[in-house]
C-alpha cells in the first residue's frame, strides 16, 4: 500500500519534470519570433541586398559583388571617421555633464529626486525632430546666445579650434556636437543614476574615515562602483549618436555630413540600395567591434 | 602631515549636537583614558551614535571641543583625524579584495609597508587565508573581522566601534566579544564601543557611560554601575531591579540607615543612600534576594505568583501584601524551591540594597531593554 503510493508519486513526478523543462523555451518563443521577423530577416535581406547589382528601373540581381565594400570604404571613410569622432565627443561631453547631475539626483536630491528625474525625461515628451529644430532657433544668428557668445569671444575661440568656420554658431561642427550631446544626454543620465543610487553612502564615509580626501574617495570608491552605469550610459549614447542623421542635417553644413546622412540619402534619394546596404553593414561592424573591445577593457563583468 | 599623531586621552568638552527640532546630544563632558575599552551604552536614539560620529568627524558638532591629548581635533576633517571607525554595516568596499580593503587607509597615507602590515593584522584576526577574496564571498562574522582589521591596521589614536556585533547571531556575538577584548588588550589602543546591549557593554568594557536622551546618566566601571546605580534608568536598563517605595527613618548609624516600607523597617548601607533625600525607591537586584530567611536581616513576606525554571536558575514573582510583585532569581544550587501559591519570606542583606531619589519614574529604561536578545 505504502509502496504503491511511493511508486505512483514517483511516476507522476517524472513527466511533470519533463514538461517543465520545455516551459522556459515556450516563454522565450514570442521574443525569439519577434527577433527573427524584425531583426534577423531584415539583416539577412540587407546583407544580400549589399551584394546585388543593378538599378531601380531594371531591378537588382544577386552577384556576390564584395568589391562594393571596398568602394564604399574608399569613398566614404571621412564620414565614418567624422561620425565616430562626433559621437565620441558627444559621449564624453554627456558623461561630463551627466555624471555630476546623476550623482546629485541619486545621493543629494532627497525629496526632489523624482521631480528632477521627471525633468530629465521631460524632453522625450516632444519629438526628436522638434527638439533638434529648437536648437536651430537657439543657435541662430539673431538670438541672444550667438550675440553673447560673440561678445564673450566664445565664437572666436570656437573658430580658432576649428569647431566653427565663421562667427555664427549654427551650421557648424560645434552645433552638430551640441545637438548630439543634448539629444542623447538622458540616455547617459539614467543608467548613471541607477548605479549611483545603489552606492551606499556609508562607503563614502568609510573612505573618508580611512584618510581618503574627497578626490581620492571619488577615484577609489565612487567611480569604480559606478562603472557599470558609465559603461551602459556611454554605450546608449555613443551607438545611436554614431548612426544619427538628423543633427548633422539640421544643425550642420556640407562639411559635417555624418555616415547616417549618407546612408539616408543613398537609400531614399539616390536609390543605390546595394551601396546603402553596404554602408549600413560597415557601420554595424565598426560599432559591434568597438563595443566588444570597450566592454572587455572596462572589465565590469563582476560589478554588473 | 596628519593632525594628532601623538597619542593621549580623548576628551570631550561640552560637546553638543542639535538638529532643527531636537537636541541629540546635550553638552557632554567626558574623558576617556588612553588604552581603555570604553562603552557608550544606551537605547536607540539616546545620542550615543551621534557622539561617536562627532568623534569620527562624520558629524559636525553644534558646540564644544574634542581633544586627543593636547591636540584639538574639532575643526579637522574626518580624513585628517587619526581616528578610525568600524561601521555597523561594516561598509567594506565591495570592488576590492579583503587585502585591498585592509590596505586602503595605509595606502592613502603612503605607507611603504602597507602589504606587510595588512598581512600581519589579517593574521591577528585569523583571516590570512581569505586575503584575496572579495568581501561578499565571506560570512557575516568574517566581514566583521575584516572591518575591524581595516580600522586597526592604521593604529589609530582612538578606534570607534558602532554596534559592530549587531548583525551577528548570538553565539558568534559571544565569540566576537571575547575576540575584541583580546585584540584590544593585544594592541593597547583606545576602543570606544557604542552598543544598546548592556550585557555586551559589561562583558567587554573597562568603563561604561550610560546615555539617555542625549545625556550621560552615569559613568563608571561595570560592577559599580550594576551594584550602585544612581538613577532608576540605570537600575532598569542594566539588568532588572526591584524598586520599592520607602521613607528614610531619621537617625541610624554611620554604616546603616533604616527605611520604612509599608510598616516594615528595612536596612540599607548609608553609602548607597543619596544625601538629603527622605522619599526614596529602595532597589534590590533579583539575584540578591533569597527565598527564606538566610539572605539577611531585611525580610518581606509574600505569595508566589509565578515560577519559571530556566536550568541554571529559577525566577519567582512574589506578590507583596500591597500588591507589588518582587522578582526573585534563585540559583539552581540545591536550595529549597517554592511552589505556586506558597507564602514565602524574601530576604536580603543591607549592603545589597540601593536607594534612589523617589522623584524619578520607577519604570524609566525598563521598557527599552526588551528589544534585543
Amino acid at each position: 500500500m505504502a509502496e504503491a503510493a511511493v511508486l505512483s508519486t514517483g511516476s507522476a513526478a517524472a513527466p511533470s519534470r519533463r514538461r517543465r523543462s520545455w516551459v522556459p523555451y515556450a516563454l522565450l518563443l514570442p521574443g525569439l519570433l519577434w527577433l527573427v521577423v524584425f531583426f534577423v530577416l531584415p539583416m539577412v535581406t540587407l546583407a544580400s541586398q549589399s551584394l546585388q547589382e543593378g538599378n531601380v528601373d531594371d531591378g537588382y540581381v544577386f552577384t556576390g559583388n564584395v568589391g562594393i565594400y571596398v568602394d564604399a570604404l574608399q569613398q566614404y571613410w571621412p564620414q565614418y571617421v567624422r561620425s565616430l569622432v562626433y559621437a565620441g565627443t558627444a559621449t564624453v561631453l554627456a558623461l561630463l555633464l551627466g555624471y555630476p547631475l546623476a550623482y546629485f539626483i541619486a545621493q543629494k536630491a532627497g525629496r526632489y529626486k523624482n521631480l528632477i528625474l521627471v525633468l530629465v525625461i521631460a524632453p522625450f515628451f516632444t519629438s526628436f525632430l522638434i527638439r533638434t529644430l529648437a536648437w536651430r532657433t537657439i543657435l541662430s544668428d539673431d538670438w541672444f546666445v550667438t550675440e553673447w557668445a560673440q561678445k564673450l569671444h566664445i565664437t572666436d575661440f570656437l573658430q580658432a579650434v576649428g569647431l566653427t568656420s565663421n562667427d555664427s554658431l549654427l551650421s557648424s561642427k560645434f552645433a552638430v556636437i551640441m545637438g548630439l550631446t543634448y539629444n542623447f544626454l538622458p540616455f547617459m543620465i539614467l543608467p548613471l543614476y541607477t548605479s549611483l543610487e545603489r552606492l551606499d553612502p556609508r562607503l563614502i564615509e568609510a573612505a573618508g574615515d580611512l584618510y581618503a580626501s574627497a578626490w581620492q574617495t571619488f577615484r577609489r570608491v565612487t567611480w569604480p562602483l559606478s562603472l557599470p552605469g558609465v559603461v551602459a550610459g556611454t554605450l546608449l549614447t555613443f551607438i545611436p549618436a554614431a548612426g544619427d542623421f538628423i543633427n548633422a542635417r539640421l544643425l550642420g553644413n556640407t562639411q559635417t555630413t555624418m555616415i547616417g546622412s549618407v546612408i539616408d540619402s543613398q537609400f531614399l534619394r539616390v536609390l543605390d540600395y546595394p551601396l546603402a546596404a553596404a554602408l549600413s553593414f560597415i557601420l554595424l561592424i565598426i560599432i559591434v567591434t568597438m563595443v566588444s573591445v570597450y566592454v572587455r577593457r572596462a572589465g565590469t563583468e563582476e560589478l554588473l | 602631515m596628519m593632525a594628532g599623531q601623538e597619542k593621549g586621552d580623548l576628551s570631550l568638552v561640552a560637546l553638543t549636537k542639535s538638529f532643527a527640532t531636537f537636541t541629540a546630544v546635550h553638552p557632554l563632558d567626558l574623558t576617556i583614558p588612553q588604552g581603555s575599552f570604553f562603552a557608550l551604552l544606551g537605547p536607540s536614539g539616546c545620542g550615543k551614535t551621534t557622539t561617536l560620529r562627532m568623534i569620527a568627524g562624520l558629524e559636525e558638532p553644534s558646540g564644544g571641543r574634542i581633544h586627543i591629548g593636547d591636540t584639538d581635533i574639532t575643526e579637522t576633517r574626518a580624513y585628517q583625524r587619526n581616528v578610525n571607525t568600524v561601521f555597523q554595516s561594516y561598509a567594506l568596499f565591495p570592488h576590492m579584495s579583503v587585502m585591498d580593503n585592509v590596505m586602503f587607509g595605509l595606502r592613502r597615507r603612503g605607507d611603504k609597508n602597507a602589504k606587510a602590515k595588512a598581512g600581519e593584522i589579517l593574521e591577528l584576526v585569523q583571516l590570512g587565508q581569505v586575503a584575496d577574496k572579495k568581501p561578499t564571498q565571506l560570512s557575516g562574522g568574517m566581514q566583521q573581522r575584516v572591518a575591524l582589521a581595516r580600522a586597526l591596521v592604521n593604529r589609530p589614536d582612538v578606534l570607534l566601534l558602532d554596534e559592530p556585533l549587531g548583525a551577528l547571531d548570538l553565539k558568534l556575538r559571544r565569540q566576537m566579544q571575547m575576540e575584541l577584548k583580546r585584540i584590544q588588550q593585544e594592541v593597547g589602543l583606545t576602543f570606544i564601543h557604542v552598543t544598546h546591549d548592556q550585557e555586551e557593554a559589561m562583558t567587554m568594557a573597562d568603563s561604561i557611560a550610560v546615555m539617555n536622551a542625549g545625556r550621560i546618566e552615569q559613568l563608571g566601571d561595570p560592577a559599580t554601575l550594576y551594584e550602585q546605580p544612581r538613577s532608576t534608568f540605570v537600575a532598569n536598563f542594566l539588568g532588572q531591579s526591584n524598586l520599592v517605595r520607602a521613607q528614610v527613618n531619621p537617625g541610624g548609624t554611620d554604616r546603616i540607615v533604616t527605611v520604612r516600607v509599608h510598616d516594615t523597617d528595612l536596612e540599607v548601607s548609608r553609602e548607597h543612600l543619596p544625601y538629603g533625600v527622605d522619599d526614596v525607591w529602595l532597589g534590590v537586584r533579583p539575584e540578591k534576594l533569597r527565598l527564606g530567611e538566610a539572605g539577611g536581616p531585611n525580610q518581606l513576606r509574600g505569595i508566589v505568583r509565578d515560577v519559571s525554571f530556566s536550568g541554571v536558575a529559577t525566577q519567582y514573582a512574589v506578590e507583596m501584601p500591597w500588591g507589588q510583585e518582587l522578582i526573585v532569581v534563585q540559583q539552581n544550587d540545591g536550595s529549597a524551591r517554592a511552589v505556586l501559591g506558597e507564602t514565602v519570606s524574601v530576604s536580603w542583606a543591607a549592603h545589597h540594597g540601593f536607594a534612589l531619589d523617589a522623584s524619578q519614574d520607577a519604570a524609566a529604561g525598563a521598557e527599552l531593554v526588551e528589544d534585543h536578545g
